[in-house]
């Protein structure tokens, strides 16, 4: 920053009296930075910006997110609509939907996902390059839906998908779509990109692997993937 | 078009020998059906479809139905002199019977020539475990082919003469015929929200199996 907006920066900040001057102390350190957040939006109110690398980079990543073109069931529809004029997902930038995984950063899980399909399901999510992101539309890719008790239906795509974000319904409607997207925005505005916080992408203990399932005689080898899903324990019951 | 009993001398006419019963339907809407035996089954396809008087040329839909072994309770009113007086009384008579168990296809045809239907025959296999074989109509009927193979994913009726017969809804390698009536599911599924019936017992089962118990 150059001096001069160094200057008006001082000179249009309201000084409240009772402000906490702690997030805005003269060393810098990582856990207290040099402006408070508020304080930074006073400034971008009087037209001044100010940001850090990790915000502008994460702010560019949530407004352009791709999702995969790839739709199950009649969840699907619903994406389609949400994709057209009248609810209209390129306001949050996520129109270009890429008909090839490696350019894509989101997998839409839009239906149910037969046993038959899951193999292909975690392949396509293996082929999209990290940063992704993952949206479990739909009661079916949730956890099976009205299919729960069926035998070919894989109940959830969470037991083989790190998933980020479930929207329920049957189908949900495109405003629902829409309000995951903006859910998924706000959790990579959040995103660490150094610590312990950090994406898997970005750290060296988590090797991004999603094994495929094979098919078995009667079921998915293995059924789940442990590393991402693990049954339930069983209820407690009161002692009889 | 004629009934079904008429259809039915015309068949036995045409060839004689031949095992086709019609099977009443009791149901309101009353869709009484021709049950038609293996050996002949091929040839009177034939003569359903290309008859100028039917001409049952669409076959829309092929179904599979298991049937499996029950004991089936039937009570009889016998009318029959008391020992003591002589005066005739009237008793029940319970018989128990063993249903045969078989696994049955079924199609239902229709002429779009003609503009009648649906004529509905029923194939049925000798027993459920080995003789699961009835000839493949597919030959008639070209729409046949995708069904019966649908039919024998999920029954495990082999349809002789069709020409590409494999799995079209399960995966290749899987065991197991998932319609039947004694298949058993993989338990995988942990929780139910309003479970009753069937889906209490199987959530039962599955609680028992969590907590280390034998269901």
């Amino acid at each position: 920053m150059s001096d001069a907006t160094a200057q008006l920066a001082e000179t249009t900040r309201p000084e409240p009296a009772d402000t906490p001057r702690g997030a805005s102390s003269p060393t810098p350190s990582p856990e207290s930075p040099l402006i408070s957040e508020a304080e930074r939006d006073e400034l971008r109110r009087q037209g001044i910006l100010l940001t850090s690398l990790e915000e502008i980079y994460n702010w560019g990543r949530s407004h352009s997110v791709w999702p995969l073109q790839f739709g199950l069931a009649c969840c699907a529809i619903e994406m389609i609509a949400a994709s057209m004029a009248r609810f209209d997902i390129a306001r949050f930038g996520s129109e270009v939907f890429r008909p090839s995984p490696r350019q894509a950063d989101l997998l839409i899980v839009s239906g149910t996902v037969t046993k038959k399909m899951a193999p292909q399901v975690v392949r396509l999510w293996n082929q999209m390059p990290e940063p992704k992101y993952c949206i479990a539309m739909g009661a079916c890719a949730i956890s099976g839906g009205p299919f729960k008790q069926g035998y070919n239906v894989l109940k959830g795509i969470d037991r083989f998908l790190p998933v980020d974000i479930y929207i329920p319904g049957c189908p949900p409607r495109p405003e629902a779509l829409l309000h995951g997207l903006m859910q998924l925005q706000q959790k990579i505005r959040g995103q660490k990109l150094t610590g312990p916080d950090a994406p898997r992408h970005l750290r060296a203990d988590d090797p991004c692997a999603y094994p495929v399932p094979e098919f078995g005689e009667r079921d998915l080898v293995p059924p789940q993937n442990p590393a991402v899903w693990q049954p339930p324990p069983p209820p407690v019951r009161p002692a009889s | 078009m004629e009934p079904l009993v008429q259809l039915r001398e015309r068949i036995l006419a045409r060839f004689p020998g031949a095992d086709v019963t019609v099977l009443p339907n009791p149901a309101p809407v009353g869709q009484d059906s021709l049950v038609i035996g293996r050996e002949h089954a091929l040839a009177i396809a034939r003569f359903l479809r290309d008859d100028p008087e039917l001409s049952l040329d669409y076959c829309s839909n092929v179904t599979g139905v298991d049937w499996p072994q029950q004991e089936v309770i039937e009570t009889t009113r016998v009318t029959q002199p008391d020992p003591t007086t002589g005066t005739p009384k009237v008793y029940e008579q319970k018989t128990k019977r063993l249903t045969p168990a078989f696994l049955e296809v079924v199609y239902h045809l229709y002429s779009m020539a003609r503009q009648h239907g649906p004529v509905i025959i029923r194939l049925r296999t000798g027993n459920r475990t080995d003789q699961v074989a009835v000839p493949s109509l597919t030959p008639i009927w070209r729409a046949c082919e995708f069904q019966e193979r649908e039919v024998f994913d999920l029954f495990g009726v082999t349809f002789e003469g069709h020409p590409d017969l494999r799995r079209i809804l399960m995966w290749d390698g899987f065991k197991d015929h998932p319609m039947r009536r004694d298949y058993v599911e993989p338990d995988d599924y942990e929780w139910e929200p309003t479970a009753h019936d069937d889906v209490l017992k199987k959530a039962q089962e599955h609680l028992a199996r969590a907590e280390g118990r034998q269901p």
